[in-house]
């Protein structure tokens, strides 16, 4: 369901645009995203997830939300079992290729406890920029021809008005909140990504709230001696916390690599019991610490200086 | 000279390879395709420019490092450019693209592909993960190359779902639909080379590789392969082309055939 340009014009007008601090806790960020709220995520697949976020959304036990990204991996699987979110929108759902094809996903996605609604890669990265623009779609020339097309109940076809042609028209999507991942931030919400630019940009301009969990928040005098590196500005930002490892066991380009080791283990407990292994999981890893870095010490110090050493590395020649 | 020793999964990948011509683009998939894209640009075609769906162009990869998933780090190193996984599937929308290399769960006889649902889409008996960028390449991509191991489940009369579109229902259908670029060039199994009919856009057997037969093509295909009348032999692969694939993947993690 689509808002209304004028509904989507209010939310901006009410915003605080001012160049103001907006650091606050991860508690406190996520205490703005609402039940029912749609929620989309940064980065893509095991890349630059908005894990912190993720987590704390399971901890705050936010129920009815719908999640949005680009490609969804294990984050996915884990609000599912925790009862967060009833339906997925993104176009691949599962931990990655040689990880084999997500359990937690088919037993909620083929007994209905949940839906999975399957847009293309582009077409979908199409929604968020429409969303960003301020306009209702974008035409394209994909999905048209497949099964995709009438599964979804908001895509519609048109004939070109200046050639004639067949295109699909790719709806606008603005989520309520965009939880975006960063390398680094300043106080007000300038945000410099480093690497995969993945689809970041057009999420947080097209959502009505954006929240950043951010590797580093760094003075505002060091944004501005590199602006062109500013790729989410101040004005559209909400929030901004300072979570370092905050993708883990996920990765964070320039930074860490994927805790392959804690990601093989998690893969093992999912595929081999299904939603019981993922509700031990959270039990573990998400419930139990009082805090993120108590859950990041359960990682272990050895798998985290691994990641980071790879991590890194993308800088060697 | 005497005979070479491989598997069906390293036949596949150098047959793909070849494929592949110098000077062009080419969207590489992790895993198998990955490994034909670097082995065409070490034989024949050393400026072709591999490009990822996480938004990846002309990346410099490490062998041993293989990255495991074309969105993340590992497929970005030493790239000529990165940008958003939106911007670089509308690439392709522009032309830029001439190779999309796609496998998938099913294939039917008008190179159809599925990789969405097996059985009934209401009540599947499998949900799998989905299109990614699949969808898009096939729509867009100047030519599709499809790697497959050949067998009966995989070849099928009608997929039971289009995720990404193929000649559709073949003759004009996948122009007809809005589709005018692009489509279904070769599909490259472990028992031959398969290209498309002119008109009917129907999947029919353009060459053997040595040592497979026309019975063992039509036991493992679900539908009724178009066999021409003088058959051709695909050539061999050489001992070249068999030591470099081995140095791109020592441990045989991405050339192991997969369990039938």
């Amino acid at each position: 369901m689509m808002k209304s340009y004028e509904e989507l014009r209010e939310v901006i007008d009410k915003k605080n645009r001012g160049l103001r601090d907006k650091v606050m806790s991860l508690e406190d960020a996520i205490g703005l995203i609402q039940d029912g709220d749609h929620v989309a995520s940064g980065g893509c697949h095991y890349s630059k997830t908005a894990m912190a976020a993720v987590w704390e959304m399971i901890r705050q036990k936010k129920r009815d939300i719908t999640y949005s990204r680009s490609i969804a991996s294990t984050e996915g699987d884990l609000l599912l079992v925790a009862g967060v979110v009833k339906r997925v929108v993104s176009s691949w759902f599962s931990p990655g290729v040689t990880w084999g094809v997500s359990r937690v996903m088919r037993h909620y996605t083929q007994n209905k406890i949940a839906e999975f609604e399957e847009w293309s890669h582009m077409s979908l990265g199409l929604r968020y920029r429409a969303g960003a623009m301020g306009i209702p779609f974008i035409p394209a020339r994909a999905m048209m021809g497949s099964d995709l097309f009438p599964r979804l109940s908001d895509i519609k076809e048109m004939e070109c008005p200046f050639t004639g042609e067949k295109l699909a028209l790719i709806p606008a999507l603005n989520p309520d909140v965009a939880i975006i991942h960063a390398q680094r931030c300043d106080a007000y919400g300038n945000v410099q990504l480093d690497g995969l630019p993945f689809m970041d940009k057009d999420i947080a301009l097209a959502a009505n709230k954006v929240i950043v969990t951010t590797e580093r928040i760094v003075s505002n005098d060091q944004i501005r001696r590199a602006p062109d590196r500013t790729a989410i500005g101040f004005f559209c930002v909400d929030a901004v916390v300072e979570v370092p490892y905050g993708c883990l066991p996920h990765e964070c380009y320039g930074q860490y690599e994927p805790a392959f080791k804690h990601m093989d283990y998690y893969v093992k407990l999912m595929m081999g019991r299904g939603p019981d292994g993922v509700k031990e999981y959270l039990d573990e890893y998400v419930y139990a610490p009082a805090n993120w870095n108590e859950y990041i010490e359960k990682i272990g110090f050895k798998n985290i200086l691994d990641a980071t050493i790879e991590g890194r590395g993308i800088y060697n020649d | 000279m005497t005979k070479l020793d491989y598997n069906t999964a390293e036949l596949v990948a150098i047959m793909s390879a070849r494929f592949l011509e110098d000077g062009k683009i080419v969207f590489g998939g992790a895993g198998m395709p990955l490994i034909s894209c670097i082995l065409a640009q070490k034989l024949h075609a050393p400026t072709l420019t591999i490009l990822f769906e996480g938004g990846v162009i002309g990346p410099d990869i490490q062998i041993g490092k293989l990255p495991p998933s074309t969105n993340e780090q590992r497929a970005a190193r030493r790239a000529n450019m990165l940008l958003s996984i939106t911007d670089i599937l509308l690439l392709q929308q522009r032309g830029y693209v001439d190779y999309g290399f796609l496998g998938g769960a099913q294939i039917d006889q008008y190179g159809n592909l599925n990789s969405s649902f097996i059985g009934d889409p209401d009540n599947p008996k499998v949900r799998l993960p989905g299109t990614g960028g699949a969808n898009d390449i096939a729509s867009l991509a100047s030519k599709i190359l499809v790697a497959m191991h050949h067998e009966k489940k995989r070849f099928v009369e009608k997929v039971d779902f289009i995720t990404t579109p193929g000649y559709l229902q073949g003759g004009t259908s996948r122009k007809d639909a809005g589709l005018l670029a692009g489509g279904i060039y070769k599909v490259i199994t472990h028992l031959g080379i398969f290209g498309f009919e002119k008109e009917s856009k129907r999947m029919c057997l353009e060459t053997l590789h040595p040592g497979a037969t026309i019975e063992e093509v039509e036991e493992r295909t679900g539908f009724e392969m178009i066999i021409p009348d003088k058959i051709e032999y695909t050539k061999a692969p050489t001992e070249k082309e068999l030591t470099i694939l081995r140095e791109l993947d020592p441990d045989k993690r991405y050339t192991t055939p997969k369990a039938e």
